[in-house]
């Protein structure tokens, strides 16, 4: 009796996958796979910002289940994921397999500078078509050596820059009354020393617009002890506060702030309080501060691929996992619109030549906005929106802690606000 | 004037904490010899054990200490008895890739269970309540419990180690293991109670480092680092010294911490090679090598 069920069970096997080839021979399927490769830090400290990606990875192994339609023709595509497990060598390493062991097409990276420059660096050297996000575009660009009359010939770039956010900033600062002192937290990484520079950072747009920076100095990252900080902003006088912390030391930051009794007006702080869990870890001392905000479920933006809303793309995600979106989200889902805009452009997916073309003639309307190259500020990069947003503490019994509520349009006025900054406490 | 002594102030202060953090990997290697490369781990395992205590029990996280202590006791308990005890003797190779696979296991294990958010163990107000001290000087309540409770644990273990029967075992099996069991000891229960005993402390650490700061899987290499160089620069197995050597670390880094923001952990590793090099036992060394 087993050995019969067992044999029925082969059969059954067997005739599935006949069918399985006879159905994929019915469209004009191409035997040719394409191959996508995907750096991500899915573990270690920068964790947060790939939490979305394995959702998005599904949303398209399902819309690509028949194959992506190039020319009249489906092409089976795959989706190859690495870790760069929050640490650049490793990054770069694993950029490196999926050039040379994986024979990757194209490869798509996101989340901080740390994992897009050695992975977009490697993809130069190795002369494959690289498109990245989520990392501002000075640090992506500069922060490799590039010039701006020559630019990268294989790696491309969206996002927003630093002249969005201290706009962003400025603009939210201007619209409440303060002794315009600024505190700086900016420490020594990518990040902090693109936000810091003394010529192509923070600090030179301040003092223009009328602003006095404090700035102690580059830290380094996972510091136990900010009474240092904390003492030289008290002695400076500092109302409003910004810099590009990662999460734990923001958090250690504004603990010990609380402790000595330093409570700034406005604290506008980049990528420690992009993501509800770190806000959230703060207890009820997140209430009011204020952060950059590159998408929301409220941006007036659509999928290329799935036709969904801003909206329905964060209600399906949170629908599946249970969590609250992030904004890294819209940008996972954008990176591949981008990418498959730029394969069917680019026809011949043979040829990495004619893939790295597609892309920069690229321009497609994403779900994060339209995304164009050749309209930045250098040939490499584009643009897309940013806007300012406030935590909020919800309402007891709401179905989330805190909510992101955009306060300033400033730099992109397409984006409509929902109400104005309001002081801390 | 007044900079400089909230600089002192807050170096003693962190040097309670990193001292607390040290206390385990001290009591291991003074009765074991015993070099735990997963005592990190183990302490962001005791800080996610507390706060399954928070989400499912309702627990303060002070109260969870109340679970957690007896909880990391027994798993330190289980961890010498039947993984470690296996490879204690005078090589201490074998017990330090045991510990370091640990640590690995450990890190996965939490990234699994609780992805790589970040944590923290959330007190209320207790940990932005501050005491003033004068104007411009204040002082947080959080680290000075923190300091606090790092006296009163080395305090109560010196004490142990000097007047209990327990604490002679201890001595004497950390002294010489073949003669104790001569004497009729179980020298694998004694290693075991020893580390459960450790355990106990990093729970302790383990609880106040979450609600100190955010925490996330990825959290417990850097913790040993600091743990171990305070151990070294107060002497291996003294109690007292780890606590020398924690605030020694504490009061380096702050003070480099005020001469430039990006200093104070380099001072740290100054002072720990400074000692290193001119006082290569530390300061108060109680181990002998045999």
């Amino acid at each position: 009796m087993a050995r019969k069920i067992g044999r029925r069970r082969l059969l059954q096997a067997a005739a599935a996958v006949g069918t399985a080839g006879w159905t994929t021979g019915l469209f004009a399927q191409s035997t040719r796979t394409i191959k996508i490769g995907l750096v991500t830090p899915r573990t270690g400290p920068l964790a947060l910002f790939a939490e979305t990606d394995v959702f998005v990875v599904g949303q398209m192994r399902k819309l690509w289940a028949k194959g992506l339609e190039i020319g009249g023709k489906a092409f089976p595509v795959e989706i190859v994921i690495k870790d760069s497990a929050s640490n650049p060598a490793r990054a770069a390493d694993v950029a490196a397999d999926l050039i040379l062991k994986d024979k990757v097409d194209l490869i798509l990276v996101s989340s901080t500078p740390e994992t897009t420059n050695p992975v977009a660096d490697q993809c130069e050297l190795e002369r494959k078509p690289c498109i990245s996000t989520v990392a501002p575009w000075q640090p992506w660009f500069f922060g490799r050596g590039a010039k701006p009359d020559k630019g990268f010939d294989w790696t491309y770039h969206f996002f927003w820059g630093l002249e969005d956010i201290i706009g962003t900033f400025t603009s939210m600062w201007n619209s409440l009354p303060t002794n315009k002192v600024v505190g700086g937290l900016f420490p020594n990484d990518g990040d902090g020393n693109a936000w810091g520079d003394a010529t192509l950072g923070f600090p030179p747009v301040l003092a223009k617009a009328g602003y006095q920076t404090v700035d102690p100095g580059r830290y380094q990252n996972l510091t136990a002890d900010f009474s240092a900080q904390i003492q030289r902003f008290r002695d400076g006088r500092v109302e409003i506060l910004t810099g590009v912390p990662i999460p734990p030391d923001f958090t250690t930051f504004w603990n010990q702030a609380a402790q000595k009794g330093f409570r700034p007006k406005i604290a506008s702080v980049g990528k420690a309080l992009l993501f509800p869990a770190a806000v959230e870890a703060l207890g009820d001392n997140g209430d009011g501060l204020s952060t950059e905000v590159w998408w929301t479920p409220n941006h007036p933006f659509k999928s290329t691929l799935s036709g969904q809303t801003a909206r329905e793309l964060a209600d399906s995600y949170e629908a599946e996992t249970r969590k609250q979106w992030t904004q890294p989200l819209g940008f996972a889902h954008a990176l591949f619109e981008v990418a498959a805009a730029a394969l069917k452009k680019a026809g011949d997916v043979g040829q990495a030549a004619a893939i790295r073309d597609a892309i920069a003639a690229t321009a497609v309307d994403t779900i994060v906005g339209p995304v164009a190259w050749g309209k930045g500020p250098v040939r490499n990069v584009a643009k897309t929106p940013l806007v300012g947003g406030q935590w909020r503490r919800t309402a007891a019994g709401a179905k989330y802690r805190y909510d992101l509520v955009i306060v300033d349009n400033s730099q992109a006025p397409a984006i409509p606000v929902a109400d104005t900054l309001k002081p801390i406490g | 004037m007044l900079n400089l002594i909230d600089t002192l102030l807050q170096g003693v202060m962190l040097g309670g904490q990193y001292a607390l953090m040290a206390v385990g990997l001290s009591l291991a290697f003074g009765v074991m010899r015993l070099v735990n490369v997963a005592h990190g781990d183990f302490i962001v395992l005791a800080a996610y054990l507390a706060l399954i205590c928070m989400t499912t029990l309702g627990l303060h996280p002070l109260a969870a200490l109340i679970v957690v202590v007896p909880v990391m006791a027994i798993v330190g308990y289980g961890v010498q008895r039947l993984l470690l005890n296996r490879a204690v003797g005078r090589d201490i190779m074998p017990a330090l890739l045991i510990t370091f696979g640990l640590s690995v296991i450990i890190q996965n294990g939490l990234l699994e269970v609780f992805s790589a958010d970040s944590r923290r163990l959330d007190a209320g107000g207790l940990t932005a309540a501050g005491l003033r001290l004068g104007d411009g000087l204040a002082v947080g309540w959080f680290p000075l419990i923190t300091f606090g409770l790092a006296v009163a644990v080395i305090a109560g273990l010196e004490a142990l180690f000097a007047r209990s029967a327990l604490g002679r075992a201890f001595r004497a099996v950390s002294d010489d293991q073949e003669i104790v069991q001569l004497m009729g000891y179980d020298n694998r229960h004694l290693y075991a109670l020893a580390m459960a005993l450790a355990f106990a402390v990093m729970a302790v650490a383990g609880v106040l480092f979450g609600i100190g700061t955010v925490f996330d899987p990825a959290f417990g290499p850097p913790q040993l680092l600091f743990a171990f160089e305070a151990v070294i620069i107060g002497g291996m197995g003294s109690l007292w010294g780890t606590l020398a050597g924690g605030v020694i670390l504490g009061l380096a880094q702050a003070i480099g911490f005020r001469v430039d923001p990006g200093w104070g952990i380099l001072f740290g590793h100054a002072v720990f090679l400074l000692i290193l090099a001119v006082q290569p036992r530390g300061l108060i060394p109680k181990t002998r090598d045999a």
